[in-house]
């Protein structure tokens, strides 16, 4: 098939960005979107363009390396990381639009790539529990329900990615910080910090610069990972318990 | 040292001392800890640790460093720690719990391990690596890795191929992914301490070696282009593997063998590099466009059968129409008592005959055969879930496989719980790597190298579960107990910024890259890649014959030659240039490449992940050479003359003496 | 307090301040149905709640200031919330679709932002000037009675369209904000309690659109 890609270009972070129109032939269903988008690139250097950035790793949809909002949808029009979403999913002489993730706290490195360091200052505010190598009790000594081992299961398949920021009209992290919240906060491990967890990850994500969450959902719609709103509920339940804590 | 052997390599001295311990080997690790000299805690914020990578091995490393109180510096490629290709392993990690009280112990794991690597690894190193795995669950549930639970609350297992014990802990099919969020929560919080210093999008380029000692190393801010310093007390190398050398495998794509192939230029060993793992359940290659490969679970084979046609005429049949009587599942066949769980190195050697057959299934694929005639092979044999479904059911199927067959649906367009999937083997894993003593130093002193970029426990094979075992053995409860031997000689001698030796390191770095740039050729990195890629698996992969390996030898140095005339980088060094790192690491894989084919021609025997079509049995069955190959291959790296277009390496044996576990020629029939 | 999510208690308490004070004027507006008298009884009788505890008027004073006081705070939290968003996301997207928000969640703001200057309006028209829009009627009459105050406005189609559209934009700022609030407050932690809330919402925003629409068009009706 064949395609026109309008994809934006920005030279650093410090530089003034812009559209570039392109076009690919010859890309088959089976492609990957980045592969798609690796052929453009062999393409653009053969006629003495620089390449386009992009981030990609793992190309398995684990690493949360990847991200594009693709003509107005983070990583694309299906439930899927970019790496992982396909050209099939597209059809011929179509014309698609590839912005970089916006958003105040993820800065643009060059071209489609983004700074998401504002993610593991997150998880260094209170996105671990506490325990020393060598200081653990034998696996088995808790059983932990199968009902909360599965929720804290659910939420710690987040990616890291940022699509939910990406999507979220205000820039909010919340999905990502309630699923962190509710992926330790299900566990008998992660009691004893539950609640300055919570009260030091929701300082730190408005000290980064992200939007206030106004419960619209988009980011639960965006999630590759699927994670519910509803640990953006739990977050905020678990903050109100550790606001009443502190009195 | 010996004349130059087949004009290819010399023989050195051998290795005198791999510092493993003697006596009881229960008490081995035991014994070695307490006689590790111990660092005084005031004295560990004096001590300085560089950590190259981080993943399970370097993470897990950083932590714990970081919780005992010296000043360590991670270093990855990535944007972030938590990114590492760790993140991808599925299957799960193995560990002698016996929770399941199936019959399996430490001594178990050890025998299995020493087994499973078709006997060509250190039994020193292989009973601790057992000995520690209770530990590893213990440290992960406590950090909140959530593994799979019974509805009474405690812990799953599950089996994985070539072992007859449920000793595999898993996290539904992203087992990795939790354990590495659970290394980097508490990289993270050491971060957070500031007792770790992170350096993302960093990429080692060189080491620093000053009167014979690992002292830092010379990384490029990959944002910036910026040449930075990093001076410290002991280097360590969690690197990775380098399977990336096939252009097509598993691996992710910024996976690279640079920071072990500038140890390796530096003087530390790089052992056994042919031993390559080839993953059997790979999901097959859609095109030439492809950029890499997929992997899907082992544990797919517990319940999966896998068949092909009797009769190559079936082979573009609909798998639904074919007949019980005409379908062959081999391995069931050949091996009645493993069936579909023998090891990887036999079930993806099976797959390959099958096709080579012209029994394989799916869509023909055009490629170069080992004579350099062009051919038409299907690579591709079915995995069937229909009789699992019909045994189970289907939710129970989707319970414990789900989310692997939509991977499966999203990457094919196929639906495998109506069609049965199509899998083929692919490069997933390697074995060899820099060669470590008991401690993990390498042969450089102070340069420590752990996880997948040692050449490890595995010997020729690794059974499935057992990377992320070692990976997470070696950060936690290894290296911090055998590095403080040699910190304990410190604080060293400060180095200055401006020594000789640094400044030799940053302009080999700084020429190279400026090479690069100015080189203005007509091919671009990938293209070198890919071809590279494609000599190493016709000829380095599965199956080598000595022909074959003499041949790539000689495409590899022409391509070396290529790539260095006529490659064509585009932009600058002071802004993000993939092409750039790119150009870097297909520079060192180019070398490693001729390495791996010369190691691979040298061992005249076929053992775990390295098969030589000369030495099967009769059945066809790798036939191992313990009389003249019983012993692990470290190269030290030298050229012939000044110029480094041919590698005139020189081979270091280190003998394998094995006192507990009897070898034999594997059988799993 | 001042964290994203403390600005949103802060609007999701004065939120339901409004919803509760919404749902007791829905109640007294359809005391309309019983005719004069009787409606404007119960308008006197709102003035006489607590004597002499409390002074004429005084329950109404004290719920106007409750009133007052979250609006503001309903406000305050929506303006600051607002702008930390845009400044979350300097520069926008060249495209950029919905895949699953309501329209009623999109439009919370600028929704908002109406419902305001119609509760402005609101006051002029029924109390503080009480102005009279329609010249068929009696002005003194008006003035004496709310009943005969308001059935002379909402004899006119235009006033009864400005209420009808008002009251559409309060069902939506009520649907998604009952939901959003529940989700605030962390009552919906597990998938039934969030179909619980979202029909909650939905029900309460149905009631009040239907409830608060009945008086004007049988008044509208009636007057034909």
């Amino acid at each position: 098939m064949r395609l026109t890609l309008k994809i934006w270009r920005q030279d650093g972070p410090d530089a003034t960005g812009g559209f570039e129109t392109y076009t690919v032939d010859d890309i088959s269903e089976d492609m990957s979107f980045l592969e798609m988008l690796d052929e453009l690139n062999e393409n653009l250097q053969a006629r003495g363009i620089e390449p386009v950035a992009f981030d990609s790793d793992c190309r398995e949809g684990i690493c949360g390396t990847c991200g594009l909002m693709i003509s107005g949808l983070a990583h694309g029009p299906e439930v899927t990381t970019t790496c992982q979403l396909h050209m099939r999913s597209f059809s011929d002489g179509e014309e698609i639009t590839i912005e970089p993730w916006r958003a105040h706290a993820f800065p643009v490195i060059r071209d489609l790539v983004v700074d998401r360091s504002a993610f593991d200052r997150i998880i260094q505010a209170g996105g671990f529990i506490s325990v020393d190598t060598g200081a653990a009790p034998d696996a088995a000594a808790t059983p932990v329900p199968k009902v909360q081992a599965d929720r804290s299961f659910d939420t710690a398949t987040c990616i890291g990615c940022g699509a939910c920021v990406a999507a979220c009209p205000n820039a909010s992290a919340m999905l990502f910080l309630g699923a962190k919240v509710t992926h330790l906060g299900e566990l008998p491990q992660g009691q004893a910090e539950r609640n300055s967890r919570v009260v030091d990850m929701v300082a730190q994500h408005d000290h980064e610069g992200f939007g206030g969450c106004t419960n619209i959902g988009e980011c639960a719609a965006s999630c590759p990972k699927e994670i519910p709103l509803d640990v953006i509920s739990q977050l905020n339940k678990d903050l109100r318990v550790a606001a009443r804590a502190r009195r | 040292m010996t004349e130059l052997i087949d004009g290819l390599y010399r023989e050195g001295e051998p290795i005198a001392d791999s510092k493993a311990p003697d006596g009881p080997i229960e008490t081995r690790w035991e014994r070695h800890q307490f006689e590790n000299a111990l660092v005084n805690p005031a004295n560990r914020r004096k001590l300085s640790v560089i950590i190259v990578g981080t993943g399970l091995a370097g993470a897990s490393a950083g932590a714990t460093l970081g919780e005992a109180g010296y000043h360590v510096k991670t270093f990855c490629y990535q944007d972030s720690p938590r990114r590492a290709h760790s993140i991808a392993a599925q299957g799960g990690i193995n560990a002698a719990k016996n929770y399941k009280g199936d019959g399996d112990s430490v001594y178990r794991l050890f025998y299995d391990t020493v087994k499973g690597g078709d006997y060509r690894s250190r039994e020193s190193n292989v009973y601790r690596l057992a000995e520690v795995s209770p530990n590893i669950i213990d440290q992960c549930v406590a950090q909140g890795v959530p593994f799979a639970r019974e509805y009474g609350g405690l812990l799953d297992n599950r089996s994985f191929g070539g072992v007859q014990v449920q000793r595999t802990f898993y996290a539904r099919g992203q087992t990795g992914q939790q354990l590495l969020i659970g290394a980097y929560q508490a990289l993270e919080r050491q971060i957070a301490k500031g007792t770790v210093e992170m350096f993302s999008r960093h990429e080692m380029l060189e080491l620093v070696v000053i009167d014979g000692k690992a002292r830092g190393i010379i990384a490029r801010d990959m944002v910036t282009g910026e040449i930075e310093t990093h001076l410290a007390d002991a280097v360590v190398l969690a690197s990775g593997g380098y399977g990336n050398v096939f252009f097509l495998s598993t691996n992710a794509m910024g996976c690279n063998v640079t920071a072990a192939w500038r140890a390796h230029r530096k003087g530390a060993y790089m052992a056994n590099p042919c031993y390559t793992q080839i993953h059997p359940t790979c999901i097959p290659q859609h095109g030439d466009k492809q950029s890499k490969l997929t992997l899907m679970s082992e544990s797919l084979r517990n319940d999966g059968r896998i068949w092909v046609p009797k009769n190559a005429e079936d082979c573009d049949k609909d798998p639904r129409d074919i007949p019980e009587e005409d379908r062959d599942y081999y391995l069931e066949r050949i091996y009645p008592s493993f069936g579909n769980l023998v090891p990887r190195d036999i079930a993806s050697r099976q797959a390959k005959n099958m096709c080579d057959e012209g029994r394989g299934v799916g869509p023909a694929i055009v490629e170069v055969g080992p004579d350099g005639e062009e051919r038409e092979v299907r690579r591709g044999v079915y995995l069937d879930f229909a009789s699992a479904i019909e045994r189970m059911g289907r939710e129970s199927v989707e319970s414990k496989y789900g989310n692997l067959f939509d991977m499966y649906e999203r990457i094919t367009g196929e639906n495998p719980y109506e069609v049965p999937m199509r899998i083929y083997p692919a490069v997933h894993y390697v074995m060899g790597g820099l060669w470590v003593d008991y401690d993990l130093e390498s042969s450089i002193p102070g340069l420590y190298v752990t996880g997948e970029a040692n050449f490890s426990d595995h010997g020729a094979n690794r059974l499935g579960a057992s990377a992320l075992m070692q990976g997470l053995a070696d950060g936690y409860f290894v290296l911090p107990n055998t590095i403080r031997d040699y910190l304990a000689k410190g604080p060293f001698e400060p180095v200055a910024e401006d020594a000789p030796e640094v400044e030799e390191a940053r302009r080999s770095v700084t020429d190279r890259i400026e090479h690069f740039l100015t080189c203005d050729g007509e091919r671009t990195v990938d293209s070198i890649h890919k071809e590279l890629g494609s000599i190493m698996w016709e000829y380095c992969g599965m199956e080598r014959t000595a022909e074959g390996l003499q041949k790539a030898i000689g495409l590899i140095r022409e391509l070396k030659t290529e790539f260095w005339t006529n490659v064509k980088v585009l932009g600058s060094n002071d802004q993000l240039n993939q092409s750039l790192e790119k150009a870097g690491r297909v520079a060192d894989f180019l070398e490693l490449g001729e390495l791996m084919c010369i190691d691979a021609l040298h061992r005249e025997e076929s053992c775990g992940g390295h098969f030589r079509a000369e030495s099967q049995t009769e059945e066809g069955e790798a036939l191992r050479n313990d009389e003249d190959f019983s012993y692990v291959a470290a190269w030290e790296y030298a050229t012939k003359g000044e110029d480094a277009a041919e590698l005139e390496p020189v081979l270091h044996k280190e003998d394998l003496v094995y006192e507990f576990i009897e070898m034999k020629q594997r059988s799993y029939k | 307090m001042s964290s994203s999510i403390g600005l949103k208690w802060l609007m999701a308490v004065t939120g339901i301040v409004f919803l509760l004070y919404v749902l007791l004027h829905m109640y007294g507006n359809l005391k309309v149905l019983a005719g004069q008298e009787a409606f404007d009884t119960y308008a006197h009788h709102l003035r006489e709640i607590g004597e002499p505890m409390l002074p004429y008027g005084g329950l109404l004073w004290i719920v106007r200031i409750v009133l007052i006081a979250s609006i503001i705070g309903h406000v305050y939290a929506a303006f600051t919330l607002w702008s930390r968003s845009s400044s979350a996301r300097p520069q926008g997207y060249a495209v950029k679709k919905s895949i699953s928000s309501s329209l009623a969640s999109r439009t919370m703001r600028w929704g908002g932002i109406t419902l305001l200057l119609f509760v402005i309006f609101h006051l002029i028209h029924f109390t503080l000037v009480k102005p009279n829009f329609n010249s068929e009627a009696d002005a003194a009459a008006v003035k004496e009675s709310p009943y005969v105050m308001v059935s002379a406005s909402f004899s006119l189609i235009w006033v009864v369209l400005i209420y009808t559209l008002a009251m559409i934009a309060l069902g939506m700022h009520i649907y998604h904000g009952a939901w959003s609030a529940s989700q605030t407050l962390g009552l919906t932690s597990t998938p039934r309690a969030r179909t619980v809330a979202k029909t909650t919402a939905q029900v309460l925003a149905a009631l009040i659109v239907v409830g608060f629409l009945i008086p004007p068009f049988y008044l509208y009706f009636s007057s034909l």
